[in-house]
């Protein structure tokens, strides 16, 4: 890229060509090449100038480098290094300021450089960008102009064929006109020849006929007769007349008696067509006439080319009119002036007609805006329209609908339902009274399950009051028996611990007397057992033991009914629906029938319940 | 609509009487007189041999009746029945036979066109016309039954002879610029005179009453060329119909071509009504039908029944190729024939045999087509309305007014065909001729249900 920079720079600009120039002059010396490498702005390469100049300009030649820079300044067109001397002889000083302008100088005219550099740079690239891009339209171009010749070639070439296939068609119809003249040619000889042969035959046919017509009529045929009984009267009731010469003449004129009336006939058709047609041209004149006038009268003010000599016609036309009556003579000089009049204002009406429609046509042109803003109008009215229409639409189809319903309404009404109506009413009620049935066996069954749940919630209640009391009360027995004041102080901790125990255990002793409590007390029985079993044996009374022995002994059989007992509050809630009740257990057992009798008691309490709570 | 029964008939020959009081028709050799308004035998008469033709004298008080292979005509009076009268031509044979417009001269063509003899019921007297022509259509009578134009052939050209038909006398005799006349025919007004050229050349001329050239058209030239005209019944307009399926109309005052109508296969022109006759299924009578079915109920099971249905358009015909390789080709306008109010033109064109197209002659465009699940056999005008009748062969009568069309099946027994119709004169009915059965059927005042 460097290489390729340096090349391209000098061809630009003037500055550097000169330098170029001078620098060839100098036959390439070293300081022309760094000339040349001050431009390039890489920093190698002014690493290597630098390295260069020192090369240039050693401690020896200091004088020597200096005085050829001042003399390549100089040749450039810059201020001398040195100061203005006054003698030639005198060695000149050197000029620190000249020298530091020059350098200024040249370091301005190197980044001018360098800009124009970069900008020829990018110039060059566009340049190169366009060159490639119009060398591919050039080639693109070729490819199409090949193509384009290519095409015509070939159309060059269909021409040609078609040119040769047009010349053969044009040899074919040559051939068939000429082989359909011949053919004329040949019917028109047939023709001729078939006529010929006709006429000949004829002529022998003719022959013939005439000898058997002469045969016929010489053999006097006797066959050729009329047998008539007796001749009728003419039809006229004339008689034949002989014929003569007068009958002839007769004949004659009535023939043309009869064309001549056949004649006047149709020229009275055609006299009685003329006047209808003459009258509807008057008809025609008249009105044209009016319209004209009326016409005119109003462009004469807008000046357009009516000429007077319209008007003038017109005028005499009218005048002419006054003389209708002459146009019944129909004579050929006023069938003239009729037609020329006729003539004449058909122009004018052709012209205005003409005029109109040329103005019509502008109007068209120039009015289109106009048109546009009606067709809006038009488009609002129809849109309105529309919507009106919309709007009937949809009241026809609610009219319909509403017609549709009454209309399947009353066939309803009409046919089946007349039929089934008593029928449906019918077990419409009596499917209500059941209904109502229903109804209430459900309130019924609901507010005496709440009683039950109710009356459940009371026993639980009252069965732990009942234990508490118990509980107490056991506890006055122990306190009695024991009559340990100190050891049931002692005790009282673990007392109250197994506070559940010790009225379970009450429990069972107070359960003796009772079998009522015998459900509630084997299960407590069960805990107690179990507590026996789990707790470590509290040094208590022998009786206390004995009891619980006691208790141990019946848990057995006691276990199965906790079972059951367990279920059973919720078995009667639930089968006092049913009015089937625990009868399966009462038949269980004792203790079935025992839970059943308590159960009882359970209903007992849930009327009265029942009475107390509303 | 209401049918009469049907009654026996021959060769298709039945004819209403010009006053339309009584319907001549012919079972073999017997002629039958009917009373129209009864239909009781009103007179029988016994011919020598079976009759090839029938036609009414113009006062209703005569019939003729030909016997071709005989070579025989017999005439028989309304009046009186006792009353007879035989023509014989003998050796000369017998090929056309027709009454003068007067009613008392008969007009008999012998074998080879050799002549036509004019034979009188009043006189003694027999006239001969030498040299007729033998073409399409040789005489014309003008309307008014004073005139009678003769095509005639002499020396390998052609002539037109005009006689006074009082007295047989020759009027005019010219010459007329045609290679081989096919035709003449008056127009209405009696006045014009239309004469064509063979098929092989598109030329139409038109001869003045006093023999003059009024003009002559041709529409092309090196193919084929007319095949059928028609007159309006108010002689405004003359209607050609050619070989290359068009309808060309001349005016009368120029005579000059007013339009032409083409005859395209496909209808792509919404605004033309397309009539086509579909047929109607008769499963659901299936089911109704008695098991061992009686005569009418099997006749009705194996003619089914059809009615027309509106087609939009486009609507492509059915065709017909036509042989290349045999004369008279069935391709271009065969019939065409004017309504009696001048409104409309019915035309069948041959290689669409089963459309029948209808042209509204004030706004001169086409203005309906009808078309059938069979060829049509023939069509006409009702004489007093824009009524059209139509009969394909099959046992069902189509009309068509302004109004619509219908198709109405025709309650005869067995399978009744109808190969051709023809109008009462007052419009109120009409004979359906089979092949060998005639039926009458009678139409309400309303027009068409």
């Amino acid at each position: 890229m460097g290489d390729w920079k340096t090349i391209t720079v000098p061809i630009p600009s003037s500055e550097s060509k000169n330098i170029s120039q001078f620098t060839s002059e100098t036959n390439m010396s070293p300081s022309s090449l760094c000339s040349q490498q001050v431009l390039c702005p890489s920093l190698p390469l002014a690493k290597s100038v630098h390295n260069f100049f020192r090369a240039f300009c050693t401690e020896e030649n200091v004088d020597q480098s200096v005085s050829y820079l001042d003399q390549e300044l100089t040749t450039l067109g810059f201020p001398s290094l040195y100061e203005e001397s006054k003698g030639k002889e005198v060695k000149r000083d050197l000029n620190i300021v000249a020298v530091l302008n020059c350098i200024q100088e040249l370091l301005v005219l190197h980044r001018k450089n360098l800009l124009a550099q970069e900008n020829v740079e990018t110039q060059n690239l566009k340049l190169g960008s366009d060159m490639d891009h119009l060398q591919n339209c050039y080639s693109k171009l070729k490819e199409q102009l090949e193509t384009s010749r290519r095409e015509m070639i070939g159309l060059q070439e269909r021409d040609r064929q078609l040119q040769g296939k047009n010349r053969n068609l044009h040899q074919l119809l040559k051939n068939e006109k000429d082989e359909v003249q011949k053919l004329q040619n040949i019917i028109a000889s047939r023709a001729t020849q078939y006529n010929h042969d006709m006429k000949r035959k004829e002529r022998e046919y003719n022959k013939l006929k005439e000898r058997l017509h002469q045969l016929v009529m010489n053999k006097k045929d006797k066959k050729t007769a009329m047998d008539i009984l007796n001749y009728v009267g003419r039809a006229d009731g004339k008689r034949g007349a002989w014929r003569t010469g007068k009958t002839e003449a007769r004949n004659e004129d009535e023939m043309y008696k009869v064309l001549l009336s056949d004649y006047e006939q149709r020229q009275k058709q055609i006299l009685l067509e003329n006047a209808e047609l003459k009258k509807v041209l008057q008809q025609m004149k008249k009105e044209m006439i009016s319209l004209l006038t009326s016409q005119k009268q109003k462009p004469k003010e807008k000046a357009e080319d009516t000429p007077g000599t319209v008007l003038s016609d017109v005028e005499e036309d009218n005048s002419e009119l006054s003389k209708e009556n002459m146009w019944e003579l129909s004579c050929e000089t006023v069938r003239e002036q009729l037609t020329n009049s006729i003539r004449k204002q058909w122009r004018i009406l052709k012209s205005h007609v003409e005029k109109l429609d040329t103005q019509v046509s502008k109007v068209h042109l120039g009015g289109f805006k106009d048109e546009e803003v009606i067709s809006r109008q038009d488009h609002e009215q129809e849109t309105e329209k529309l919507e009106l229409e919309i709007q009937q639409c949809k009241e026809m189809i609610q009219t319909q609908q509403q017609l549709l319903q009454q209309f399947t309404t009353t066939c309803d009404d009409d046919t089946s339902s007349l039929l089934q109506d008593c029928y449906l009413l019918e077990e419409k009620e009596r499917l209500e009274e059941e209904w109502a049935l229903f109804k209430e066996q459900k309130k019924n069954f609901e507010k005496e399950r709440r009683s039950f749940t109710e009356a459940a919630i009371r026993l639980g209640l009252e069965r732990k009051a009942f234990e508490e009391d118990r509980a107490g009360w056991l506890k006055q027995q122990f306190l009695n028996m024991t009559s340990f004041d100190n050891k049931n102080s002692e005790n009282g901790k673990p007392q109250s611990a197994f506070s559940g125990s010790s009225d379970q255990d009450n429990l069972t002793l107070h359960s003796k007397p009772g079998q009522k409590s015998y459900s509630v007390f084997s299960e407590s029985s069960v805990r107690t057992s179990k507590l026996t079993k789990s707790l470590p044996v509290s040094p208590s009374t022998s009786e206390l033991f004995q009891t619980i022995r006691h208790i141990s002994e019946n848990s057995s059989s006691c276990v199965l009914n906790v079972a059951t007992e367990d279920t059973k509050p919720n078995q009667v809630g639930r089968e006092c629906t049913a009015q089937k009740w625990s009868v399966a257990s009462r038949s269980d057992s004792q203790e079935g029938g025992c839970s059943g009798s308590r159960s009882l008691a359970c209903t007992d309490w849930s009327i009265e319940h029942r009475d107390g709570l509303p | 609509m209401n049918f009469s029964e049907v009654f026996k008939l021959s060769n298709q020959l039945s004819k209403f009487s010009p006053n339309g009081k009584f319907l001549a028709s012919c079972v073999q050799y017997r002629l039958v007189v009917r009373d129209v308004s009864t239909l009781q035998i009103f007179q029988l008469y016994t011919c020598l041999d079976q009759i090839h033709h029938l036609e009414w004298s113009a006062d209703s008080l005569f019939i003729l009746c030909a016997m071709y292979k005989r070579g025989l005509v017999q005439v028989w009076s309304l009046e009186q029945p006792e009353w007879h009268c035989k023509i014989d031509e003998g050796s000369a044979g017998l090929v056309a036979s027709c009454w003068s417009p007067d009613g008392r001269h008969i007009l008999n063509t012998t074998e080879f066109h050799l002549r036509i003899t004019v034979w009188s019921l009043c006189t003694k007297s027999v006239s001969y016309i030498k040299y007729p022509k033998a073409c399409q259509q040789g005489i014309s009578f003008t309307k008014d039954g004073r005139y009678m134009a003769l095509a005639e052939r002499r020396d390998c050209k052609d002539y037109i002879s005009l006689f006074v038909c009082s007295d047989w006398q020759l009027l005019r005799h010219f010459e007329t610029d045609t290679q081989d006349l096919a035709g003449i025919e008056w127009g209405p007004n009696g006045c014009v005179l239309a004469a064509w050229d063979s098929c092989l050349e598109y030329k139409i001329l038109l001869y003045s009453l006093d023999g003059r050239l009024l003009s002559t058209y041709s529409a092309y030239e090196w193919s084929l060329g007319i095949k059928a005209i028609a007159w309006s019944p108010s002689s405004q307009f003359l209607a050609i119909g050619s070989y290359d399926e068009k309808v060309r109309i001349l005016n009368h005052v120029t005579w000059k071509m007013i339009t032409e109508f083409g005859h395209p296969t496909t209808i792509n022109n919404p605004k033309i009504v397309v009539y086509k006759e579909t047929e109607k299924s008769q499963n659901l009578e299936m089911e109704n039908l008695p098991f061992p079915p009686t005569r009418a109920a099997a006749s009705s099971l194996f003619s089914t029944e059809s009615k027309y249905e509106v087609v939009s358009s486009p609507v492509s015909l059915q065709t017909l190729k036509p042989l290349t390789d045999r004369p008279n080709p069935k391709i271009g306008i065969g019939v065409l024939a004017f309504s009696p109010d001048n409104c409309f033109l019915a035309t069948r064109n041959d290689n669409i045999p089963n459309a029948v197209w209808i042209w509204d002659i004030q706004k001169l465009k086409l203005f309906v087509v009808l078309e059938h699940l069979s060829a049509v056999r023939s069509f006409q005008w009702d004489p007093q309305q824009a009524r059209l009748a139509v009969c394909t062969g099959r046992s069902q009568v189509y009309l068509w007014s302004p109004a619509g069309c219908v198709s109405v099946q025709v309650p005869a027994e067995g399978d009744f065909q109808i190969l051709s119709l023809c109008w009462h004169r007052s419009g109120d009915s009409m004979a359906l001729l089979s092949k060998d059965q005639l039926c009458l059927c009678y139409l309400e005042n309303e027009g068409v249900k």
